[in-house]
């Protein structure tokens, strides 16, 4: 009855796949080769799911594979759980087209996980058992922290969820073509399956799967596009400054200040902090949500109950961070390689936050969009970033319905009366209803903006979950009272601040830009260079309070600018340019000359084809946001100036812990103090593996 | 093996569990609080030390790729000295904690 489930399970994601490519990065003729390996890898996972399902009976085995994976295969987990596409593509990408800032950015991803190993991975080890609800019920009263670590849990799940599904479905469109919501529906159907059937055990095979195909891509990737310069570090930056692409890319993005700069100045440019992140202290706050956060995430947290003790959670950290590490130094190679093979400006044609940086760096590196080679690269690489999507939504899914089963049906709802069996029914019920929830949300949030909760779910699990855990591990007089007022403060904080922030959308700022599309701009007079300016005090540099003066950075002197068109009327001139073309190409017998003639049309063509595009999306903007002046939250620009909230929400979830544990007194959590702190520290009684 | 009751407050109390405690926690402190500084001089030098960062070393590598660099190999450094000194130390520490842990009352 299983295997039929899985295997038609698999049979419909990948058939609906077949039947609604579209356009995408993959040439028609070649998809034939990306559904083949699709299909290779889904036959694979789902053969794993088939085999794990025959050994997941009892709770332990859905939750936590038994406790019987290996510190090694944790740590290939953690990996595969921990490096979603955005990180494996949207760094790439970053690095593609704003070089060090780009790595720059990855670095904190790794960083988290010092966090990780040194206060967290062990002692959660040792004294839980499947989800944070355990870890902070120990010695807390059990139903009321049950309670709000699940609700955080599924909070920070929904959004890293979401940010998944939208950006999963987004990112195989572009690639293979194949509609959003067939995307979203098939990414969802397979990840129940592995999850409903298989539990933890297939959740962590088709992560381990995923990672080593990844880190197998990306290796091979970095020896084609690194081996041309012997590997030599110098020999492949000096390739960098010196290529025109690049050069191009970094003139466009500084502007006006690039005018004085030589090439070899521009290129260098590239190497240089400052041309993506602006904000130096929203930089310090995204860092801190990460250093803090990853720690405080439930699909990571979850991972070290699979392992049999303390000393493989300790092993599996030391091994995701030599994996993700490697990774991430891998990525400066991937984006820079894509930077100077295949240009910036083609791989932002294709998606402006430069995620096919990789895959169009694969499909050049095997000979291009024409060759057969090429597109089984691409092919192979976009069926690694569909392996990637499905294993990070495994796992959150199954990390929210442990939180929801586990914690709340079980732990809340039946008072830690439920019989086996039950036990294992609401862990399936619950991964259905949160799958359903997690395909319906996908498909629910189609075109929005997503970004942003990716950081945002960091956010609150840093300023949440992380205060209540730590203290609860290291605090003698932390308590219920601390961590529930933390974990609510926390996390109302995190997702209060991103509501107000510049993340949300302003209606007057899209209806200003829409016009500028659509009516053109005035020409503008030269302008003399003006010096930086500070924000009046610390405060107006988070906060857009009466009688701030906001902080400005340093601009260079630009000359005068004439009048831009808008958009019909630029779409006029280019067809009357396309017309004019074509009239003198029928005169024109040179082959040479033809041949320019040519590629002026296709020019203009792509042209007005980008400025219909461009003229269609103010249009439409214009429309939805009519008669609008605020944002759902009723303001007309951002109240809160970051657009990362740690570093108010963090602190806050920390104080609220502190002040509310000191306030009021609870018995049990003073009474628990001692035997939590022995046992986390040496692993007497902890939850055992189950034999086999 | 049968859960039987221990006395937590006594194991607490207990020297070698005081000396475990004592070692960790320093050491655990230390690393952590390192590594935290050494993370966040990355975003601070990027953006108020730009002129540093833009130094050229060796070819095209500037100070700021070396730095971004080290940034990887401080935290595997860190992650491989932590383990070491776990796997040595505080493992036997807890070994001999647990062997005892019945005895003692």
């Amino acid at each position: 009855m299983n295997l039929k489930l899985i295997g038609g399970a698999a049979a419909l994601a990948l058939a609906s796949s077949l039947a609604y490519a579209g356009a995408g990065a993959v040439a028609e003729e070649f998809k034939w080769m990306t559904f083949a390996v699709f299909g290779a890898i889904i036959a694979v996972t789902m053969y794993i799911t088939y085999w794990a399902a025959r050994q997941t009976h009892t709770t332990s085995e859905f939750y936590a594979a038994g406790r019987s994976v290996t510190g090694v295969q944790n740590g290939w987990a953690i990996a595969g759980d921990y490096l979603s596409a955005a990180s494996f593509l949207g760094i790439a990408g970053l690095i593609s087209l704003y070089g060090y800032d780009g790595f720059m950015y990855s670095v904190g991803w790794l960083v988290a996980y010092i966090t990780v190993l040194l206060v967290i991975a062990e002692p959660c080890r040792n004294i839980g058992k499947y989800t944070l609800g355990d870890v902070l019920a120990f010695r807390n009263q059990p139903k009321a922290s049950k309670t709000v670590a699940a609700l955080s849990t599924i909070t920070v799940s929904t959004f890293y969820l979401t940010a998944q599904m939208v950006g999963g479905g987004v990112l195989i469109k572009t690639l293979i073509g194949i509609d959003y919501h067939v995307s979203v529906i098939g990414v969802g159907v397979l990840m129940l399956a592995y999850v409903v059937f298989g539990g933890m055990k297939a959740t962590t095979w088709v992560q381990i799967i995923k990672a080593v195909l990844l880190v197998t891509a990306s290796i091979l990737l970095v020896l084609f596009t690194w081996g041309q310069y012997g590997f030599s570090l110098p020999g492949f930056l000096t390739a960098v400054v010196g290529d025109a692409k690049v050069q191009a890319q970094v003139a466009k993005v500084l502007g006006d200040a690039a005018l004085n700069m030589t090439p070899e100045e521009l290129g260098q440019r590239f190497l240089e902090p400052g041309l993506f992140l602006k904000n130096p202290i929203d930089q310090i706050s995204l860092g801190m949500a990460l250093v803090l956060g990853t720690a405080g995430m439930p699909h990571i947290l979850m991972r070290f109950f699979t392992v049999p003790t303390a000393q493989d959670a300790r092993k599996s950290v030391i091994w995701a961070m030599a994996i993700i590490g490697g990774f991430y130094v891998l990525t400066l190679f991937l984006g820079m390689g894509a930077a100077i093979n295949v240009g910036s400006a083609n791989i932002a044609a294709l998606d402006k936050g430069g995620n096919m940086a990789g895959p169009l760096l694969a499909q050049f590196i095997g000979g291009g969009p024409q060759s057969m080679l090429g597109n089984l690269f691409l092919a192979f690489v976009a069926a690694v970033a569909f392996a990637t999507i499905v294993a990070v939504v495994a796992g959150l899914v199954l990390a929210a319905a442990s939180a929801m089963a586990h914690d709340l049906y079980v732990g809340v709802v039946k008072g830690d009366h439920a019989s086996p069996q039950e036990q294992v029914i609401a862990a399936r019920v619950s991964s259905i209803i949160v799958g359903i929830l997690a395909i319906y949300v996908g498909i629910a949030a189609e075109g929005q903006n997503v970004a942003h909760l990716v950081a945002l779910a960091f956010a609150v699990a840093a300023s949440s979950n992380l205060p209540a855990v730590f203290l609860t591990l290291y605090w003698k007089k932390c308590n219920t009272y601390g961590i529930v007022a933390g974990m609510i403060v926390g996390s109302i904080t995190a997702i209060g601040l991103v509501m107000v922030s510049p993340n949300m959308t302003y209606p007057t700022t899209v209806i200003k830009d829409a016009k500028k599309v659509l009516e053109g701009e005035p020409a503008q007079p030269a302008k003399e260079a003006k010096p930086a300016v500070a924000a009046s005090s610390f405060m107006c540099e988070l906060f857009a309070l009466q009688g701030c003066v906001k902080s400005e950075p340093a601009k260079a002197a630009s000359p005068e600018k004439p009048a831009k068109p808008g958009a019909a009327e630029k779409l006029a001139k280019l067809g009357e340019k396309v017309a004019g073309l074509e009239a003198s190409k029928a005169t024109l017998t040179d082959p040479a000359a033809l041949k320019k003639a040519e590629e002026d049309i296709a020019k203009a063509k792509k042209d007005i084809a980008a400025t219909e595009k461009a003229k269609a999306k103010a249009e439409g903007d214009l429309k939805k946001f009519e008669g609008q002046t605020t944002s759902m939250m009723g303001l007309e620009k951002p109240w809160f100036l970051l657009k990362n909230p740690g570093l108010i929400s963090i602190p806050l979830g920390f104080l609220c812990v502190i002040v509310f544990s000191l306030l009021f007194r609870d018995k049990r959590s003073d009474e628990m103090w001692d035997e939590l702190y022995v046992r986390q520290n040496t692993g007497i009684h902890a939850e055992g593996a189950t034999a086999h | 093996m049968a859960k039987a009751e221990m006395n937590w407050a006594a194991i607490d109390a207990d020297p070698r569990f005081q000396a475990l405690h004592r070692k960790k926690t320093t050491f655990l402190w230390g690393l952590m609080i390192f590594s935290v500084i050494y993370y966040f001089l990355l975003p601070i030098g990027a953006a108020y030390y730009q002129d540093l960062f833009k130094i050229k070393v060796w070819g095209p590598v500037n100070v700021g790729i070396l730095f971004a660099l080290s940034e990887f190999v401080v935290a595997w450094t860190i992650a491989g000295v932590y383990a070491k000194r776990a796997n040595k130390e505080f493992d036997a520490m807890a070994a001999e904690i647990i062997n005892d842990a019945h005895n003692i009352k």
